[in-house]
């Protein structure tokens, strides 16, 4: 906002300098810049707080909602727990959250949740002469390689599942994300899913106790340990590893099939997944189907269904602001790596606005 | 007598005006002055009343429990991992950093010719003002990959293998962030502020005292060793207690390069975390009135603790100079 405006302003501000610093010139001033002013005194703005995973697609929907919605988005990147805390508090018009609140916490805090978009987790590693989704991991593989029960690359199983490869004899060095995050939150989900002992041991969080490996901080931390160690494995937000080009693996889904990480195996997990569920917290993790790949998550919003009388505009405009963001917005976010919500859900999300009630008791229409 | 008259009225009426600013500055200054009490009071209740919870579900065993399970439905926090790699990369950087800090004091004070004693005495304070991020990513660019290729490796292969101690060598971890090199980036920050202690103390010698040894024939080393460190040992000890203050706080720089692994390390090569580090990167994502959040808090509290105990010896040691 600030940045589209300051040429204007600082015109105004030399012109002002420049005749003296009399009121004439200033006034004179604003009014050779009609549309920066009134476009300003106008706009309405939303403030929304949480989740960093899908901080890209907001701001870039943000941008384009100034022009279309003549509507500002203000959405801070602090954590899903801080984007939790704030709307709670209802300090902010609405929350991001990468791992869904249950049912239970909703209702005590007064909340509805929706999805936006979906992403994935993907693996990446560094081991020299092994190409781009060359590598075939299983679920197991993969427990084994985090949980510290393979310890070199040239384990006869990984090998087994790689004929085709020359491995590296390499010592397995596993990243992770040192900050508590909703990518690990995910990626902690599958490997409970898929391994009985992980569910039990270090089990799903934020943040868990790695049996081995090294934490980094942020997606961008767990690419440079990767990228600096031969030998290291990690796993990161499928947007940040495709932006940077990063190595990553083929994955066996729960149908038995390996899968490359692309759109289309994403689409195929968004496609399978049940969003009639409380909070539409839909479970796109390990899912079945020949193409699927199996480590996808929706990132949600937290909205008040009970806006004090102050708020009902920013409830009001946070769910105009979803509702254009949803019906014109899926390029943006395919562009970004992210998966549009279908069609169906879509059209599940406007329904469920209805629980937003204003003060007064009614629904209130975008 | 009118003259007498006017000298002593004209006092009388300054005093005045004089007692009213006096009031004023004083009531002013000890405000300032309770109010860092309260401020700081403040801090330590929040701390601890945040931490309550955690310090009331876990007892006392939170302070030595290695647990860090922040899975819902099965939360277990402990203190133990977080507490030990503040407290053990700290020792390091002090003994890492010690010696080159009396090197440089020592140079400064007695060895390096007087124009060269400004430049040096410069870059020594210019360290101070870099900014800890600076640290962290030079750390994790630079000092890992060199610590892990050239240090790590030959010491695990030449000490690895001794019997009791070999453990602390030998390590797994093939990333390089580690215990030691967090160790050698805190040595680094904690340089400055050693050496500038050293030298300020040791330029509060007596000369006379120090030419007598010369007299009698004293080498530098043993004017150093005989004069000046008897002379100022406390001072020293309390320099080194300021440095090892910093060390213990120190949060970005040691979350770039110590791998924060909520685990017991068994070699200094092998991952771990610090308090600073821990809350740092968790505190974001934690729910308020979580029993996470309340344990980070109680981390915070110990942290507060473990910085109070070390600075209150610290100036306890320098109070001879701080009179």
């Amino acid at each position: 906002m600030r940045g589209e405006h300051s040429p204007p302003v600082h015109t105004l501000w030399r012109d002002t300098v420049q005749n003296g610093l009399n009121r004439r010139s200033l006034m004179l001033g604003a009014a050779a810049l009609p549309l920066a002013g009134t476009a300003m005194a106008q706009q309405a703005t939303i403030t929304g707080a949480g989740a960093s995973f899908p901080n890209p697609v907001y701001q870039r929907w943000g941008q384009a909602a100034r022009e279309a919605l003549n509507l500002q988005l203000n959405y801070q990147s602090i954590g899903s727990g801080g984007g939790i805390n704030q709307i709670t508090n209802r300090t902010v018009d609405f929350g991001a959250t990468d791992a869904p609140l249950p049912a239970a916490q909703l209702t005590e805090r007064n909340l509805l949740q929706f999805p936006t978009v979906m992403g994935s987790v993907v693996l990446i590693v560094n081991l020299p002469g092994v190409a781009d989704n060359a590598l075939k991991l299983t679920a197991e593989l993969v427990v084994d390689l985090f949980a510290g029960r393979i310890t070199r690359w040239n384990d006869p199983r990984i090998v087994e599942a790689n004929r085709e490869l020359r491995i590296p004899n390499l010592p397995v060095s596993p990243a992770y994300r040192a900050d508590a995050s909703g990518t690990t939150f995910v990626f902690t989900t599958y490997l409970s899913r898929v391994s009985e002992a992980w569910k039990n041991g270090p089990g799903a969080a934020t943040s868990v106790q790695w049996p081995v490996g090294n934490g980094a901080r942020g997606n961008e931390g767990v690419a440079n340990a990767v990228r600096n160690t031969p030998g290291a494995i990690g796993y990161t937000e499928n947007a940040y590893a495709t932006v940077n080009r990063l190595v990553t693996t083929q994955l066996r889904n729960k149908s038995g099939r390996f899968v490359v990480p692309d759109m289309a195996s994403f689409q195929a997990a968004a496609s399978q997944a049940n969003w009639n569920v409380p909070g539409m917290a839909a479970d796109l993790v390990d899912l079945s189907g020949d193409t699927v790949w199996p480590i996808v998550s929706p990132t949600f919003i937290l909205l008040p269904t009970n806006p004090v009388a102050d708020r009902v505009a920013g409830s009001r405009n946070t769910m105009r602001f979803f509702d254009w963001a949803m019906r014109t917005g899926g390029d943006a976010a395919r562009r970004l790596e992210y998966i549009p919500m279908p069609e169906a859900v879509q059209a599940q999300i406007r329904a469920s606005w209805a629980a937003v009630r204003d003060p007064a008791g009614a629904p209130i229409t975008i | 007598m009118s003259d007498s008259t006017i000298t002593t009225a004209q006092p009388v009426a300054r005093r005045k005006i004089g007692s009213f600013g006096d009031k004023l500055f004083e009531a002013l200054c000890r405000g300032a002055g309770i109010f860092v009490l309260l401020l700081l009071g403040a801090i330590i209740l929040t701390l601890f009343i945040g931490g309550l919870p955690a310090f009331r579900e876990f007892g006392i065993g939170f302070i030595w429990s290695s647990a860090w399970v922040p899975v819902e439905g099965r939360e277990q926090f402990g203190a133990l991992v977080p507490v030990l790699g503040t407290l053990i990369t700290a020792v390091l950087a002090i003994l890492f950093g010690v010696p080159v800090a009396f090197g440089i004091a020592f140079f400064l004070t007695e060895l390096a010719p007087p124009w060269l004693r400004r430049p040096v005495g410069t870059a020594v304070e210019l360290l101070a003002a870099v900014p800890s991020i600076i640290f962290g990513m030079w750390g994790l660019f630079v000092l890992v990959p060199f610590v892990q290729n050239y240090i790590q490796l030959p010491f695990g292969e030449a000490l690895g293998a001794l019997p009791l101690i070999g453990t602390i060598f030998e390590s797994n971890n093939f990333a390089g962030t580690s215990i030691f090199a967090a160790s050698v980036v805190l040595a680094i920050m904690i340089l400055p502020f050693i050496a500038a202690t050293m030298r300020d103390v040791f330029l509060t010698v007596p000369p006379v005292y120090k030419e007598s040894a010369y007299g009698l024939g004293a080498t530098r080393w043993e004017v150093m060793k005989g004069v000046v460190l008897p002379y100022t040992r406390i001072s020293v000890v309390g320099g080194i207690m300021l440095g090892l203050g910093r060390a213990l706080g120190e949060t970005m720089a040691v979350t770039f390069v110590i791998g924060n692994a909520n685990r017991l390390a068994t070699s200094i090569f092998d991952p771990s975390t610090t308090i600073a580090s821990v809350v740092a990167m968790e505190f974001p994502e934690s729910l308020m009135g979580s029993t996470k959040q309340s344990s980070l808090l109680a981390l915070g509290f110990l942290l507060f603790f473990i910085s109070f105990v070390v600075l209150a010896a610290s100036r306890w040691l320098l109070r001879s100079r701080l009179k």
